[in-house]
Protein backbone atom coordinates (compact mmCIF):
# COMPACT_ATOMS: atom_id res chain seq x y z
CA UNK A 1 0.00 0.00 0.00
CA UNK A 2 1.36 3.38 -0.99
CA UNK A 3 2.19 5.75 1.84
CA UNK A 4 1.36 9.40 1.15
CA UNK A 5 2.79 12.58 2.65
CA UNK A 6 -0.12 12.91 5.10
CA UNK A 7 0.57 9.43 6.47
CA UNK A 8 4.26 10.24 6.89
CA UNK A 9 3.33 13.43 8.76
CA UNK A 10 1.08 11.41 11.08
CA UNK A 11 3.59 8.60 11.66
CA UNK A 12 6.45 11.06 12.26
CA UNK A 13 4.25 12.77 14.86
CA UNK A 14 3.54 9.43 16.56
CA UNK A 15 7.28 8.68 16.56
CA UNK A 16 8.07 12.17 17.88
CA UNK A 17 10.48 12.96 15.06
CA UNK A 18 10.22 16.43 13.50
CA UNK A 19 10.23 15.96 9.72
CA UNK A 20 10.13 19.19 7.68
CA UNK A 21 7.14 19.57 5.28
CA UNK A 22 9.43 19.66 2.24
CA UNK A 23 10.83 16.22 3.09
CA UNK A 24 7.47 14.45 3.46
CA UNK A 25 7.00 13.67 -0.26
CA UNK A 26 10.43 12.11 -0.72
CA UNK A 27 10.08 10.15 2.53
CA UNK A 28 6.65 8.92 1.41
CA UNK A 29 8.17 7.64 -1.81
CA UNK A 30 11.02 5.93 0.00
CA UNK A 31 8.78 4.26 2.58
CA UNK A 32 6.30 3.21 -0.12
CA UNK A 33 9.15 1.52 -1.97
CA UNK A 34 10.12 -0.45 1.12
CA UNK A 35 6.51 -1.34 1.98
CA UNK A 36 5.84 -2.46 -1.61
CA UNK A 37 8.75 -4.88 -1.30
CA UNK A 38 7.40 -6.08 2.06
CA UNK A 39 3.95 -6.74 0.51
CA UNK A 40 5.21 -10.09 -0.84
CA UNK A 41 4.54 -11.50 2.64
CA UNK A 42 0.88 -11.65 1.62
CA UNK A 43 1.79 -14.65 -0.60
CA UNK A 44 2.62 -16.78 2.46
CA UNK A 45 -0.19 -18.98 3.75
CA UNK A 46 -0.22 -18.31 7.48
CA UNK A 47 -3.68 -19.66 8.32
CA UNK A 48 -3.61 -21.24 11.74
CA UNK A 49 0.04 -20.30 12.34
CA UNK A 50 0.82 -19.10 15.84
CA UNK A 51 2.77 -15.78 15.76
CA UNK A 52 6.38 -16.25 16.90
CA UNK A 53 6.99 -13.68 19.59
CA UNK A 54 10.23 -15.02 21.02
CA UNK A 55 13.35 -16.54 19.49
CA UNK A 56 13.56 -19.29 22.11
CA UNK A 57 10.60 -20.95 23.72
CA UNK A 58 11.31 -20.33 27.38
CA UNK A 59 9.03 -19.03 30.08
CA UNK A 60 10.04 -15.68 31.48
CA UNK A 61 11.83 -16.20 34.78
CA UNK A 62 10.48 -14.58 37.93
CA UNK A 63 12.60 -13.09 40.66
CA UNK A 64 12.01 -11.86 44.18
CA UNK A 65 10.34 -8.45 44.15
CA UNK A 66 13.12 -6.73 46.10
CA UNK A 67 15.41 -3.79 45.50
CA UNK A 68 18.62 -5.06 43.89
CA UNK A 69 20.56 -1.88 43.44
CA UNK A 70 20.01 1.83 43.65
CA UNK A 71 20.38 4.63 46.14
CA UNK A 72 22.89 6.51 44.05
CA UNK A 73 21.18 9.53 42.50
CA UNK A 74 24.48 11.02 41.32
CA UNK A 75 25.04 7.98 39.09
CA UNK A 76 21.49 8.14 37.78
CA UNK A 77 21.81 11.84 36.98
CA UNK A 78 25.38 11.76 35.67
CA UNK A 79 24.29 11.82 32.02
CA UNK A 80 21.29 14.13 32.40
CA UNK A 81 21.15 17.03 29.92
CA UNK A 82 19.87 19.17 32.82
CA UNK A 83 19.55 18.40 36.52
CA UNK A 84 19.31 20.23 39.80
CA UNK A 85 19.09 19.25 43.46
CA UNK A 86 18.96 15.54 42.70
CA UNK A 87 16.22 15.86 40.05
CA UNK A 88 16.03 15.77 36.27
CA UNK A 89 15.01 19.15 34.87
CA UNK A 90 12.46 18.76 32.08
CA UNK A 91 10.29 21.18 30.10
CA UNK A 92 7.08 22.33 31.76
CA UNK A 93 4.37 19.68 31.28
CA UNK A 94 1.43 21.11 33.23
CA UNK A 95 0.41 24.73 32.65
CA UNK B 1 55.73 -4.55 16.55
CA UNK B 2 54.29 -6.37 13.56
CA UNK B 3 55.45 -9.71 14.92
CA UNK B 4 53.31 -9.33 18.04
CA UNK B 5 50.25 -7.91 16.28
CA UNK B 6 50.24 -10.65 13.65
CA UNK B 7 49.80 -13.34 16.31
CA UNK B 8 46.53 -15.16 16.71
CA UNK B 9 44.81 -14.84 20.08
CA UNK B 10 45.71 -18.44 20.85
CA UNK B 11 49.40 -17.89 20.03
CA UNK B 12 49.48 -14.63 21.99
CA UNK B 13 47.97 -16.29 25.06
CA UNK B 14 50.60 -19.00 24.82
CA UNK B 15 53.39 -16.41 24.49
CA UNK B 16 52.07 -14.60 27.56
CA UNK B 17 51.82 -17.81 29.55
CA UNK B 18 55.37 -18.81 28.49
CA UNK B 19 56.56 -15.29 29.41
CA UNK B 20 57.98 -14.86 25.88
CA UNK B 21 56.64 -11.31 26.11
CA UNK B 22 54.57 -9.32 28.58
CA UNK B 23 51.04 -8.04 28.18
CA UNK B 24 52.50 -4.55 28.36
CA UNK B 25 54.69 -5.28 25.29
CA UNK B 26 51.83 -6.98 23.48
CA UNK B 27 49.40 -4.19 24.32
CA UNK B 28 51.89 -1.43 23.42
CA UNK B 29 52.33 -3.03 19.98
CA UNK B 30 48.58 -3.01 19.46
CA UNK B 31 48.16 0.54 20.78
CA UNK B 32 50.76 1.67 18.23
CA UNK B 33 49.02 -0.29 15.47
CA UNK B 34 45.67 1.32 16.36
CA UNK B 35 47.22 4.78 16.26
CA UNK B 36 48.90 4.11 12.91
CA UNK B 37 45.64 2.82 11.43
CA UNK B 38 43.50 5.94 11.89
CA UNK B 39 42.85 6.19 8.13
CA UNK B 40 40.69 3.04 8.56
CA UNK B 41 38.41 4.90 11.01
CA UNK B 42 37.84 1.61 12.83
CA UNK B 43 38.09 3.06 16.34
CA UNK B 44 35.78 5.86 17.47
CA UNK B 45 37.53 6.07 20.84
CA UNK B 46 41.05 4.91 21.64
CA UNK B 47 41.75 4.15 25.30
CA UNK B 48 45.54 3.62 25.31
CA UNK B 49 46.04 4.64 28.94
CA UNK B 50 43.34 2.28 30.14
CA UNK B 51 44.82 -0.46 27.93
CA UNK B 52 48.31 -0.08 29.39
CA UNK B 53 46.91 0.01 32.93
CA UNK B 54 44.92 -3.17 32.31
CA UNK B 55 47.98 -4.77 30.71
CA UNK B 56 50.15 -3.97 33.72
CA UNK B 57 47.52 -5.49 36.01
CA UNK B 58 47.39 -8.57 33.76
CA UNK B 59 51.16 -8.94 33.95
CA UNK B 60 50.93 -8.86 37.73
CA UNK B 61 48.29 -11.59 37.70
CA UNK B 62 50.37 -13.71 35.30
CA UNK B 63 53.40 -13.31 37.56
CA UNK B 64 51.29 -14.32 40.55
CA UNK B 65 50.02 -17.41 38.74
CA UNK B 66 46.46 -16.08 38.73
CA UNK B 67 46.00 -15.68 34.98
CA UNK B 68 42.49 -15.89 33.55
CA UNK B 69 41.68 -17.54 30.20
CA UNK B 70 42.16 -14.23 28.29
CA UNK B 71 44.81 -12.76 30.57
CA UNK B 72 46.66 -9.88 28.94
CA UNK B 73 45.01 -10.12 25.50
CA UNK B 74 44.16 -6.74 23.91
CA UNK B 75 40.67 -6.63 22.37
CA UNK B 76 38.48 -4.07 20.62
CA UNK B 77 34.92 -3.40 21.84
CA UNK B 78 32.08 -2.50 19.50
CA UNK B 79 30.72 0.86 20.65
CA UNK B 80 27.33 -0.74 21.29
CA UNK B 81 28.54 -2.34 24.54
CA UNK B 82 28.29 -0.07 27.56
CA UNK B 83 31.67 0.36 29.21
CA UNK B 84 31.81 1.91 32.66
CA UNK B 85 33.40 5.34 32.60
CA UNK B 86 34.16 5.07 28.87
CA UNK B 87 32.00 6.94 26.35
CA UNK B 88 29.48 4.73 24.56
CA UNK B 89 27.61 6.18 21.57
CA UNK B 90 26.14 3.43 19.35
CA UNK B 91 27.74 5.77 16.77
CA UNK B 92 24.72 8.05 16.99
CA UNK B 93 24.61 11.76 17.83
CA UNK B 94 21.64 11.15 20.09
CA UNK B 95 23.85 9.45 22.69
CA UNK B 96 26.30 12.33 22.37
CA UNK B 97 28.78 12.05 25.20
CA UNK B 98 26.97 9.28 27.09
CA UNK B 99 29.31 7.79 29.70
CA UNK B 100 27.79 4.65 31.23
CA UNK B 101 27.98 4.18 34.98
CA UNK B 102 27.83 0.42 34.47
CA UNK B 103 29.52 -2.29 32.42
CA UNK B 104 27.74 -4.62 29.98
CA UNK B 105 27.68 -8.23 31.15
CA UNK B 106 29.58 -9.48 28.08
CA UNK B 107 32.45 -7.02 28.47
CA UNK B 108 32.55 -7.51 32.25
CA UNK B 109 33.13 -11.23 31.60
CA UNK B 110 35.99 -10.43 29.23
CA UNK B 111 37.66 -8.25 31.90
CA UNK B 112 36.93 -10.94 34.51
CA UNK B 113 38.93 -13.32 32.31
CA UNK B 114 41.83 -10.89 32.02
CA UNK B 115 41.33 -9.20 28.63
CA UNK B 116 42.61 -5.69 27.92
CA UNK B 117 40.48 -2.98 26.25
CA UNK B 118 42.09 -1.03 23.39
CA UNK B 119 39.08 1.18 22.72
CA UNK B 120 35.62 1.42 21.18
CA UNK B 121 34.92 0.33 17.63
CA UNK B 122 32.92 2.02 14.90
CA UNK B 123 29.59 0.58 13.70
CA UNK B 124 26.52 1.48 11.72
CA UNK B 125 24.42 3.79 13.85
CA UNK B 126 22.47 1.66 16.38
CA UNK B 127 23.75 -1.34 14.37
CA UNK B 128 21.35 -0.42 11.56
CA UNK B 129 23.19 -0.90 8.30
CA UNK B 130 25.27 -3.29 6.22
CA UNK B 131 28.13 -1.02 5.14
CA UNK B 132 29.09 1.10 8.18
CA UNK B 133 27.97 4.17 6.25
CA UNK B 134 25.23 5.12 8.73
CA UNK B 135 27.76 5.79 11.53
CA UNK B 136 27.75 9.35 12.87
CA UNK B 137 31.56 9.08 12.86
CA UNK B 138 31.73 8.27 9.13
CA UNK B 139 32.31 4.82 7.65
CA UNK B 140 35.09 2.39 8.46
CA UNK B 141 37.30 1.72 5.45
CA UNK B 142 37.98 -1.93 4.68
CA UNK B 143 41.71 -2.73 4.98
CA UNK B 144 41.22 -4.90 1.88
CA UNK B 145 41.38 -3.33 -1.56
CA UNK B 146 40.77 -4.89 -4.96
CA UNK B 147 44.04 -5.79 -6.68
CA UNK B 148 45.43 -2.78 -8.54
CA UNK B 149 42.76 -0.42 -7.18
CA UNK B 150 42.74 2.38 -4.62
CA UNK B 151 38.97 2.47 -4.32
CA UNK B 152 37.73 2.50 -0.75
CA UNK B 153 35.59 -0.53 0.08
CA UNK B 154 33.11 -1.12 2.87
CA UNK B 155 34.10 -3.54 5.64
CA UNK B 156 30.41 -4.47 5.85
CA UNK B 157 28.14 -3.71 8.75
CA UNK B 158 27.08 -3.20 11.26
CA UNK B 159 30.20 -4.55 13.03
CA UNK B 160 32.51 -2.94 10.45
CA UNK B 161 34.96 -1.55 13.00
CA UNK B 162 35.22 -4.94 14.71
CA UNK B 163 35.88 -6.79 11.44
CA UNK B 164 38.29 -4.20 10.01
CA UNK B 165 40.36 -3.96 13.20
CA UNK B 166 40.74 -7.74 13.43
CA UNK B 167 41.61 -8.02 9.71
CA UNK B 168 44.19 -5.23 10.01
CA UNK B 169 45.83 -6.79 13.10
CA UNK B 170 44.85 -3.88 15.35
CA UNK B 171 43.49 -6.22 18.03
CA UNK B 172 43.55 -9.95 18.77
CA UNK B 173 39.76 -10.15 18.60
CA UNK B 174 36.71 -7.96 18.94
CA UNK B 175 33.21 -8.02 20.33
CA UNK B 176 30.40 -7.60 17.83
CA UNK B 177 26.63 -7.96 17.65
CA UNK B 178 24.35 -9.51 15.05
CA UNK B 179 20.68 -8.63 14.52
CA UNK B 180 20.38 -9.62 10.84
CA UNK B 181 23.92 -10.53 9.85
CA UNK B 182 26.03 -7.81 11.48
CA UNK B 183 28.74 -10.21 12.68
CA UNK B 184 28.82 -12.62 9.75
CA UNK B 185 28.63 -10.29 6.73
CA UNK B 186 31.51 -8.02 7.92
CA UNK B 187 33.54 -11.14 8.79
CA UNK B 188 33.02 -12.39 5.23
CA UNK B 189 33.99 -8.99 3.75
CA UNK B 190 37.26 -8.85 5.72
CA UNK B 191 38.55 -12.44 5.73
CA UNK B 192 37.83 -12.94 9.43
CA UNK B 193 35.82 -15.47 11.46
CA UNK B 194 32.56 -14.36 13.07
CA UNK B 195 30.00 -16.32 15.05
CA UNK B 196 26.54 -15.34 16.19
CA UNK B 197 25.62 -17.84 18.89
CA UNK B 198 22.15 -19.14 19.69
CA UNK B 199 19.81 -16.39 20.89
CA UNK B 200 20.16 -16.23 24.66
CA UNK B 201 23.76 -17.48 24.88
CA UNK B 202 25.23 -14.02 25.45
CA UNK B 203 23.56 -11.58 27.79
CA UNK B 204 22.07 -8.50 26.15
CA UNK B 205 22.37 -6.54 29.39
CA UNK B 206 24.28 -3.32 28.80
CA UNK B 207 24.24 -3.70 25.02
CA UNK B 208 22.43 -0.80 23.35
CA UNK B 209 19.19 -2.36 22.12
CA UNK B 210 18.15 -2.43 18.46
CA UNK B 211 15.67 -5.31 18.03
CA UNK B 212 15.55 -7.27 21.27
CA UNK B 213 14.18 -10.57 19.94
CA UNK B 214 16.96 -10.71 17.32
CA UNK B 215 20.01 -8.99 18.89
CA UNK B 216 22.81 -11.30 19.92
CA UNK B 217 26.46 -10.66 20.75
CA UNK B 218 29.39 -12.70 19.48
CA UNK B 219 33.07 -12.40 18.60
CA UNK B 220 34.96 -11.55 15.42
CA UNK B 221 38.37 -13.22 15.42
CA UNK B 222 41.33 -14.24 13.28
CA UNK B 223 40.71 -18.00 13.50
CA UNK B 224 37.93 -20.44 14.37
CA UNK B 225 39.75 -21.41 17.56
CA UNK B 226 40.16 -17.76 18.60
CA UNK B 227 36.42 -17.27 18.08
CA UNK B 228 35.76 -20.31 20.29
CA UNK B 229 38.02 -18.95 23.06
CA UNK B 230 36.28 -15.56 22.97
CA UNK B 231 32.73 -16.93 22.79
CA UNK B 232 33.39 -19.10 25.82
CA UNK B 233 34.20 -16.00 27.87
CA UNK B 234 31.33 -13.95 26.45
CA UNK B 235 28.61 -16.59 27.00
CA UNK B 236 26.73 -17.61 30.10
CA UNK B 237 23.60 -17.05 32.09
CA UNK B 238 22.83 -13.57 33.36
CA UNK B 239 19.82 -12.96 35.62
CA UNK B 240 19.80 -9.33 34.42
CA UNK B 241 18.66 -10.44 30.94
CA UNK B 242 15.34 -12.30 31.13
CA UNK B 243 16.05 -14.03 27.78
CA UNK B 244 19.49 -15.23 28.86
CA UNK B 245 19.64 -19.03 28.82
CA UNK B 246 20.40 -20.76 32.10
CA UNK B 247 22.37 -23.55 30.43
CA UNK B 248 25.98 -24.55 30.93
CA UNK B 249 28.45 -23.13 28.40
CA UNK B 250 30.35 -25.94 26.68
CA UNK B 251 34.14 -25.77 26.34
CA UNK B 252 33.96 -24.38 22.79
CA UNK B 253 37.72 -24.50 22.02
CA UNK B 254 37.71 -28.28 22.60
CA UNK B 255 35.40 -28.70 19.60
CA UNK B 256 37.90 -27.19 17.15
CA UNK B 257 39.86 -29.96 15.44
CA UNK B 258 37.33 -32.67 16.32
CA UNK B 259 36.50 -35.06 13.49
CA UNK B 260 33.42 -34.17 11.49
CA UNK B 261 33.20 -37.62 9.92
CA UNK B 262 29.65 -38.84 9.53
CA UNK B 263 28.01 -35.45 10.08
CA UNK B 264 25.16 -34.69 7.71
CA UNK B 265 25.39 -31.29 6.03
CA UNK B 266 22.32 -29.73 4.43
CA UNK B 267 22.60 -27.58 1.32
CA UNK B 268 19.46 -25.41 1.14
CA UNK B 269 18.46 -25.13 -2.49
CA UNK B 270 16.64 -21.83 -1.92
CA UNK B 271 19.98 -20.12 -1.19
CA UNK B 272 20.88 -20.42 -4.88
CA UNK B 273 19.51 -16.95 -5.66
CA UNK B 274 19.17 -15.11 -8.98
CA UNK B 275 22.14 -13.00 -10.04
CA UNK B 276 24.47 -14.66 -7.55
CA UNK B 277 28.03 -14.17 -8.82
CA UNK B 278 29.42 -17.44 -10.24
CA UNK B 279 32.39 -17.09 -7.90
CA UNK B 280 30.14 -17.37 -4.86
CA UNK B 281 28.51 -20.48 -6.29
CA UNK B 282 31.95 -21.92 -7.05
CA UNK B 283 33.12 -21.24 -3.50
CA UNK B 284 30.02 -22.94 -2.14
CA UNK B 285 30.79 -26.03 -4.26
CA UNK B 286 34.35 -25.99 -2.93
CA UNK B 287 33.03 -25.89 0.63
CA UNK B 288 30.79 -28.88 -0.14
CA UNK B 289 33.79 -30.77 -1.56
CA UNK B 290 35.94 -29.95 1.50
CA UNK B 291 33.32 -31.24 3.91
CA UNK B 292 32.80 -34.37 1.79
CA UNK B 293 36.52 -35.02 1.92
CA UNK B 294 36.41 -34.61 5.69
CA UNK B 295 33.84 -37.39 5.80
CA UNK B 296 30.55 -35.46 5.91
CA UNK B 297 27.49 -36.58 4.06
CA UNK B 298 25.94 -33.88 1.86
CA UNK B 299 22.13 -33.70 1.70
CA UNK B 300 20.03 -31.26 -0.31
CA UNK B 301 17.38 -29.66 1.88
CA UNK B 302 14.59 -27.18 1.32
CA UNK B 303 13.85 -24.05 3.36
CA UNK B 304 10.84 -22.93 1.34
CA UNK B 305 10.18 -19.63 3.13
CA UNK B 306 13.70 -18.26 2.73
CA UNK B 307 12.72 -15.50 0.32
CA UNK B 308 10.26 -14.08 2.85
CA UNK B 309 12.83 -13.75 5.63
CA UNK B 310 14.09 -10.29 4.68
CA UNK B 311 10.67 -8.67 4.27
CA UNK B 312 9.55 -10.25 7.57
CA UNK B 313 12.72 -8.95 9.20
CA UNK B 314 12.03 -5.44 7.91
CA UNK B 315 8.79 -5.47 9.85
CA UNK B 316 9.92 -7.21 13.03
CA UNK B 317 13.23 -5.35 13.46
CA UNK B 318 11.92 -1.81 12.82
CA UNK B 319 8.86 -2.50 15.02
CA UNK B 320 11.08 -3.51 17.93
CA UNK B 321 13.48 -0.65 17.18
CA UNK B 322 10.73 1.96 17.19
CA UNK B 323 9.75 0.77 20.64
CA UNK B 324 13.32 0.41 21.99
CA UNK B 325 14.43 3.78 20.67
CA UNK B 326 11.51 5.59 22.28
CA UNK B 327 13.79 5.98 25.31
CA UNK B 328 15.86 8.62 23.49
CA UNK B 329 13.68 11.53 24.49
CA UNK B 330 16.32 14.04 25.59
CA UNK B 331 15.23 13.98 29.22
CA UNK B 332 17.50 11.63 31.17
CA UNK B 333 20.63 11.22 29.04
CA UNK B 334 22.05 12.07 25.65
CA UNK B 335 21.21 14.96 23.37
CA UNK B 336 18.48 17.51 24.13
CA UNK B 337 17.35 20.17 21.67
CA UNK B 338 15.00 22.59 23.42
CA UNK B 339 11.63 23.37 21.82
CA UNK B 340 8.69 25.58 22.76
CA UNK B 341 7.10 22.76 24.76
CA UNK B 342 7.70 19.14 25.76
CA UNK B 343 6.46 17.57 22.51
CA UNK B 344 8.50 19.94 20.40
CA UNK B 345 11.57 19.19 22.52
CA UNK B 346 11.08 15.46 21.90
CA UNK B 347 10.59 16.01 18.18
CA UNK B 348 13.55 18.33 17.71
CA UNK B 349 15.86 16.19 19.84
CA UNK B 350 15.03 13.03 17.90
CA UNK B 351 15.18 14.79 14.52
CA UNK B 352 18.65 16.14 15.30
CA UNK B 353 20.01 13.07 17.06
CA UNK B 354 19.01 10.14 14.85
CA UNK B 355 20.58 9.53 11.44
CA UNK B 356 18.54 9.06 8.27
CA UNK B 357 18.50 5.23 8.30
CA UNK B 358 17.53 5.10 11.97
CA UNK B 359 14.65 7.54 11.34
CA UNK B 360 13.56 5.51 8.32
CA UNK B 361 13.36 2.37 10.45
CA UNK B 362 11.60 4.09 13.34
CA UNK B 363 9.01 5.43 10.89
CA UNK B 364 8.47 1.99 9.32
CA UNK B 365 8.23 0.44 12.77
CA UNK B 366 5.77 3.03 13.99
CA UNK B 367 3.72 2.60 10.82
CA UNK B 368 3.47 -1.20 11.00
CA UNK B 369 2.53 -1.03 14.68
CA UNK B 370 -0.02 1.74 14.23
CA UNK B 371 -3.75 1.30 14.54
CA UNK B 372 -5.24 -0.59 11.61
CA UNK B 373 -1.95 -2.03 10.35
CA UNK B 374 -0.82 -4.06 13.34
CA UNK B 375 -2.47 -7.32 12.27
CA UNK B 376 -1.83 -6.87 8.56
CA UNK B 377 1.90 -6.25 8.96
CA UNK B 378 3.28 -7.01 12.40
CA UNK B 379 1.28 -10.12 13.29
CA UNK B 380 1.63 -11.37 9.71
CA UNK B 381 5.42 -11.00 9.95
CA UNK B 382 5.48 -12.92 13.25
CA UNK B 383 3.54 -15.74 11.59
CA UNK B 384 5.97 -15.80 8.68
CA UNK B 385 8.78 -15.85 11.23
CA UNK B 386 7.27 -19.02 12.69
CA UNK B 387 7.15 -20.57 9.18
CA UNK B 388 10.84 -19.78 8.73
CA UNK B 389 11.74 -21.32 12.09
CA UNK B 390 9.64 -24.41 11.21
CA UNK B 391 11.59 -24.78 7.94
CA UNK B 392 14.79 -25.03 9.96
CA UNK B 393 13.23 -27.47 12.44
CA UNK B 394 12.32 -29.78 9.59
CA UNK B 395 15.74 -29.50 7.96
CA UNK B 396 17.47 -30.27 11.26
CA UNK B 397 15.54 -33.52 11.54
CA UNK B 398 17.59 -34.68 8.56
CA UNK B 399 20.92 -32.88 8.93
CA UNK B 400 23.35 -31.70 11.63
CA UNK B 401 24.24 -28.34 10.10
CA UNK B 402 23.71 -26.27 6.97
CA UNK B 403 26.33 -24.81 4.62
CA UNK B 404 25.63 -21.64 2.62
CA UNK B 405 27.51 -18.60 1.34
CA UNK B 406 27.64 -15.79 3.93
CA UNK B 407 26.91 -12.86 1.63
CA UNK B 408 25.80 -12.53 -2.00
CA UNK B 409 28.93 -10.57 -2.99
CA UNK B 410 32.41 -9.57 -1.89
CA UNK B 411 32.95 -6.15 -0.26
CA UNK B 412 31.52 -3.34 -2.40
CA UNK B 413 32.61 0.27 -2.77
CA UNK B 414 31.68 2.86 -0.16
CA UNK B 415 28.74 4.83 -1.55
CA UNK B 416 27.81 2.14 -4.05
CA UNK B 417 24.46 1.07 -2.55
CA UNK B 418 23.72 4.27 -0.67
CA UNK B 419 20.71 5.42 -2.72
CA UNK B 420 18.63 2.26 -2.58
CA UNK B 421 17.64 1.00 0.89
CA UNK B 422 16.20 -2.27 -0.43
CA UNK B 423 19.39 -3.07 -2.41
CA UNK B 424 21.36 -2.52 0.81
CA UNK B 425 18.98 -4.74 2.79
CA UNK B 426 19.56 -7.61 0.32
CA UNK B 427 23.11 -7.97 1.68
CA UNK B 428 21.64 -9.89 4.59
CA UNK B 429 19.69 -12.36 2.46
CA UNK B 430 21.68 -15.42 3.64
CA UNK B 431 22.19 -14.34 7.24
CA UNK B 432 18.86 -12.90 8.40
CA UNK B 433 16.97 -16.22 8.48
CA UNK B 434 19.25 -17.36 11.29
CA UNK B 435 18.34 -14.39 13.50
CA UNK B 436 14.63 -14.90 12.93
CA UNK B 437 14.94 -18.53 14.03
CA UNK B 438 17.35 -17.75 16.90
CA UNK B 439 19.97 -20.23 15.62
CA UNK B 440 23.78 -20.08 15.73
CA UNK B 441 25.58 -19.08 12.52
CA UNK B 442 29.26 -18.71 11.72
CA UNK B 443 31.18 -17.18 8.82
CA UNK B 444 34.57 -18.62 7.88
CA UNK B 445 36.91 -17.07 5.28
CA UNK B 446 37.12 -19.58 2.46
CA UNK B 447 38.71 -17.92 -0.57
CA UNK B 448 39.15 -14.77 -2.61
CA UNK B 449 37.33 -13.49 -5.68
CA UNK B 450 38.91 -12.41 -9.01
CA UNK B 451 39.88 -9.08 -7.40
CA UNK B 452 41.65 -10.79 -4.51
CA UNK B 453 38.85 -9.87 -2.07
CA UNK B 454 37.84 -12.34 0.66
CA UNK B 455 34.67 -14.43 0.53
CA UNK B 456 33.04 -16.32 3.38
CA UNK B 457 31.06 -19.50 3.85
CA UNK B 458 28.34 -19.72 6.49
CA UNK B 459 27.54 -22.65 8.75
CA UNK B 460 24.15 -22.75 10.47
CA UNK B 461 23.59 -25.04 13.43
CA UNK B 462 20.84 -26.37 15.64
CA UNK B 463 19.91 -24.22 18.60
CA UNK B 464 22.64 -24.49 21.28
CA UNK B 465 24.88 -26.52 19.00
CA UNK B 466 27.73 -24.02 18.53
CA UNK B 467 30.11 -26.90 19.27
CA UNK B 468 29.35 -28.65 15.96
CA UNK B 469 29.85 -25.33 14.15
CA UNK B 470 33.29 -24.96 15.71
CA UNK B 471 34.22 -28.49 14.56
CA UNK B 472 32.92 -27.92 11.04
CA UNK B 473 34.37 -24.39 10.92
CA UNK B 474 37.73 -25.81 11.91
CA UNK B 475 37.48 -28.37 9.10
CA UNK B 476 36.65 -25.69 6.52
CA UNK B 477 39.41 -23.44 7.83
CA UNK B 478 41.93 -26.27 7.50
CA UNK B 479 40.82 -27.22 4.00
CA UNK B 480 40.55 -23.64 2.73
CA UNK B 481 43.98 -22.77 4.17
CA UNK B 482 43.06 -19.09 3.85
CA UNK B 483 46.31 -17.20 4.38
CA UNK B 484 45.68 -13.97 2.43
CA UNK B 485 46.08 -10.70 4.32
CA UNK B 486 45.27 -7.18 3.18
CA UNK B 487 48.33 -5.31 1.87
CA UNK B 488 49.08 -2.50 4.33
CA UNK B 489 48.28 0.89 2.73
CA UNK B 490 47.25 2.83 5.85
Amino acid sequence: MAIDAATVRKVARLARIAEPEEKLESLAKELSGIMAWIEQLAEVDTDGVEPMTSAVAVALPLREDVVTEGGDPSKVLSNAPKSTGGFFVVPKVVE
Amino acid sequence: MSALTSLTLKAALKGLADKSFSSLELTRAHVDAVEAARPLNAFVLETPEKALEMAAAADRRIAAGEAGPLEGAPLGIKDLFCTEGVRTTACSDILGNFVPTYESTVTSQLWRDGAVMLGKLNLDQFAMGSSNETSAFGPVVNPWRAEGSNRQLTPGGSSGGSAASVAADLCLGATATDTGGSIRQPAAFTGTVGIKPTYGRCSRWGVVAFASSLDQAGPIAKTVEDAAILLKSMSGHDPKDSTSLDIEVPDYPSFVGKSVKGLKIGIPKEYRVDNMPPEIEALWQKGIAWLKEAGCEIVEVSLPHTKYALPAYYIVAPAEASSNLARYDGMRFGLRVEGANLTETYEKTRAAGFGAEVKRRILIGTYVLSHGYYDAYYVKALKVRRRIADDFDQAFQKVDALLTPTAPSAAFGLGENADDPVAMYLNDIFTVTVNLAGLPGMSIPAGVDHNGLPLGLQLIGRALDEGTLFSLGGAIEKAADFKAKPAKWW
